[in-house]
């Protein structure tokens, strides 16, 4: 409650929070594009990318307002992925290799900058470290309102080219046969995601932003099918992250904001990787679990069906052994052979006569001719 | 002319100093269903995408009904392999099948009632409406298949480009595909077909592109496909002669 209120009093925490949840919503909406498009590490080599920028702005320019820092950032990590999507498409070099040169080698060339410019003297350089790591508690009034700028910049295009971007991310040569130019969104597409990205480098700093634009898309894709929904879910899960981390790291003394935001995300995607209905670990084992057992009963129905089709009575009923020649389709015991046909003879599927003496019945053989394995089980998904 | 649907003209493609398609001049008349037939890597995709300008050709062009590509782009129709794509891509059947529109929606426009109406109606011809707001990655691979056709005729194109459609489908996709070309021919539109099974040549299609590497033949089935051209095709020293740079071994 103390928290809550403090969000409502506290001016410096309403501020914070504010940055946080717009770079919770932009990133998480541009982020599922990345994950979808199978280019989760262009985050991470846009915001390492970035840190020269900001060290050359500071020198050029000699300002410390976060616009100009930005700028600079913006500048460095749209080369970088420019130089990264060309290498790609021009030479034999592989993407992932490509990314993980141009992002060392501009991150060395930020750190170089970055002790340089802490060597001049009278430079007053402190300050541009809050780039590494993220300070959210540097964030003023007028970042704060770059944010929300930067957030409408990201999503009213979204909006727009709704349909040509998910064209892109799903198909882009078709895309490319009728006649979307596909150099161009993908121009696009990756421009937003830079700007994005720069954007949360003052919050959350250039070594954890990239968990901002991935870890809300992979938890949100848990919970749907739709996306729509997952781009929706995803800004929420961003958005939440953010205020949650904010709330937490202003309750407890000495907490980094930007950290605990990325913990928070990450926790998320965690439980959302484990728990979401359909697609989640847990939930996937106990389906797995189910569709076992029905197997094995089918199995051993099956097993029936065969020997009473060889048979001239088709109801005749074998005993355990003979059940059990059939080797080669069943590693059962005859213990688990017996629990499941008491299983099945629950359902009234098979028929137990006096001596441990089994046959397939009526119900049963209704159910075996309806399972169609000529389209390789096909039946089982429909 | 318009009885000439697409004139290919000395194209030429290579990967790396190899080529991969030498010298392709080839001329594809209008209403016909045309398979492109050849051994792996005999550059039956390439050709295919050399024409729809997704790859460069070194030398040689494609034109359809005496143009350039850009300029009919609405007329032609592309299927891709359908492993080219992620089918867990969150999205639906009809989704995907209404991406058909999208080329002559254009920029920015969104699909509307009208556009749904006509993919359904696409996935009422390829059997599979009853599977309209299912997600994409609980379909079998034949169905996957059956989505890209419906996508492709939704486009109403009058060529269509087709990349293995009948590889490692089910016998329902099958014959829902061969209908499906059928009906097309019918309809008057081209159709031209990476195909891998020799057997069903003569049964689905009534022309043929012998090709590796080089263009071997093409023409109407009855004149085309011999035994004598398709030991051509696939005899290993042409393949060979290719390789090595035209030195004979």
């Amino acid at each position: 409650m103390e928290l809550l209120f403090n969000l409502f009093s506290d001016y410096t925490l309403r501020i914070v929070t504010l940055g946080s949840t717009l770079l919770g919503i932009t990133s998480g909406a541009i982020g599922c594009y990345a994950v979808l498009r199978k280019q989760s590490l262009i985050g991470d080599a846009v915001s390492h990318a970035a840190l020269p920028g900001i060290g050359l702005s500071f020198l050029l320019i000699g300002s410390k307002n976060t616009e100009w820092l930005l700028l600079g950032a913006f500048i460095a990590g749209w080369i970088a992925t420019l130089v990264i999507l060309n290498i790609d498409r021009l030479s034999r070099i592989k993407y992932d290799n490509a990314l993980a040169m141009i992002l060392s080698v501009f991150f060395g060339f930020g750190l170089v900058i970055l002790t340089y410019i802490q060597k001049i003297p009278n430079s007053n350089q402190a300050g541009l470290e809050k780039f590494l790591f993220g300070q959210a508690s540097t964030l003023l009034q007028r970042d704060v309102m770059l944010m929300g700028i930067v957030a409408l910049i990201t999503l009213v295009p979204m909006i727009f080219l709704w349909k040509e971007f998910k064209l892109l991310s799903f198909d882009t040569i078709f895309a490319d046969t009728i006649g979307f130019s596909t150099k161009k969104l993908d121009l696009i597409l990756t421009t937003l995601i830079v700007i994005s990205i720069i954007v949360g480098l003052q919050t959350v700093g250039v070594i954890l932003m990239s968990s901002m634009l991935i870890a809300p898309a992979v938890a949100a894709r848990q919970w749907t099918n739709r996306l729509f929904i997952m781009v929706m879910l995803s800004s929420f899960f961003g958005a939440a992250a953010g205020i949650c981390g904010t709330l937490i790291s202003s309750s407890i003394d000495n907490m980094p904001t930007g950290p605990i935001i990325v913990v928070v995300i990450t926790l998320i995607a965690l439980l959302s990787l484990l728990f979401a209905p359909n697609r989640g670990l847990i939930w996937k084992r106990i389906r797995d679990n189910k569709t076992k057992k029905e197997i094995n009963s089918t199995i051993i129905l099956s097993i029936l069906y065969t020997l009473s089709e060889k048979h001239t009575k088709t109801y005749h009923s074998y005993d355990l052994s003979a059940l059990m020649l059939k080797k080669d389709n069943i590693k059962y015991s005859k213990k688990k052979l017996l629990k499941e046909l008491n299983k099945l003879k629950m359902s009234g599927l098979v028929d137990k006569h006096e001596k441990n003496l089994w046959a397939i019945s009526e119900k049963g053989m209704k159910k075996i001719s309806v399972l169609d394995y000529t389209n390789g089980g096909q039946s089982y998904y429909d | 002319m318009d009885n000439i649907s697409v004139k290919v003209h000395d194209l030429t493609v290579a990967y790396n100093k190899k080529p991969v398609l030498w010298d392709i001049d080839l001329e594809i008349p209008s209403g016909i269903l045309m398979a492109v037939v050849g051994p792996n890597g005999a550059g039956k995709t390439t050709l295919i995408k050399a024409m729809l300008n997704l790859i460069k050709p070194l030398t040689g062009r494609a034109l359809f009904w005496g143009e350039p590509y850009e300029n009919n782009r609405k007329r032609i129709g592309y299927v891709p392999q359908r492993g080219s794509v992620d089918w867990d891509f969150p999205t639906s059947v009809l989704d995907v099948v209404t991406m058909g529109t999208y080329g002559k929606l254009g920029w920015f426009k969104r699909p509307g009632k009208k556009e749904k109406e006509r993919a359904v109606e696409a996935l009422n011809k390829v059997d599979m409406v009853s599977y309209a707001n299912r997600q994409i990655s609980q379909l079998s691979g034949g169905q996957q298949q059956r989505v890209f056709l419906a996508r492709a005729l939704v486009q109403d194109a009058d060529l269509y480009f087709m990349d293995e459609p009948f590889q490692g489908v089910d016998a329902k996709t099958e014959k829902a595909i061969v209908k499906l070309l059928e009906e097309l021919k019918k309809m008057g539109k081209t159709v031209l077909v990476v195909h891998h099974d020799l057997q069903t040549v003569t049964e689905y299609f009534d022309w043929v592109t012998l090709l590796n590497t080089v263009l071997i033949d093409y023409g109407p089935i009855h004149e085309v496909f011999t035994e004598e051209n398709l030991k051509k095709t696939y005899r290993s020293t042409i393949d060979s002669f290719y390789k090595n740079n035209g030195k004979v071994i």
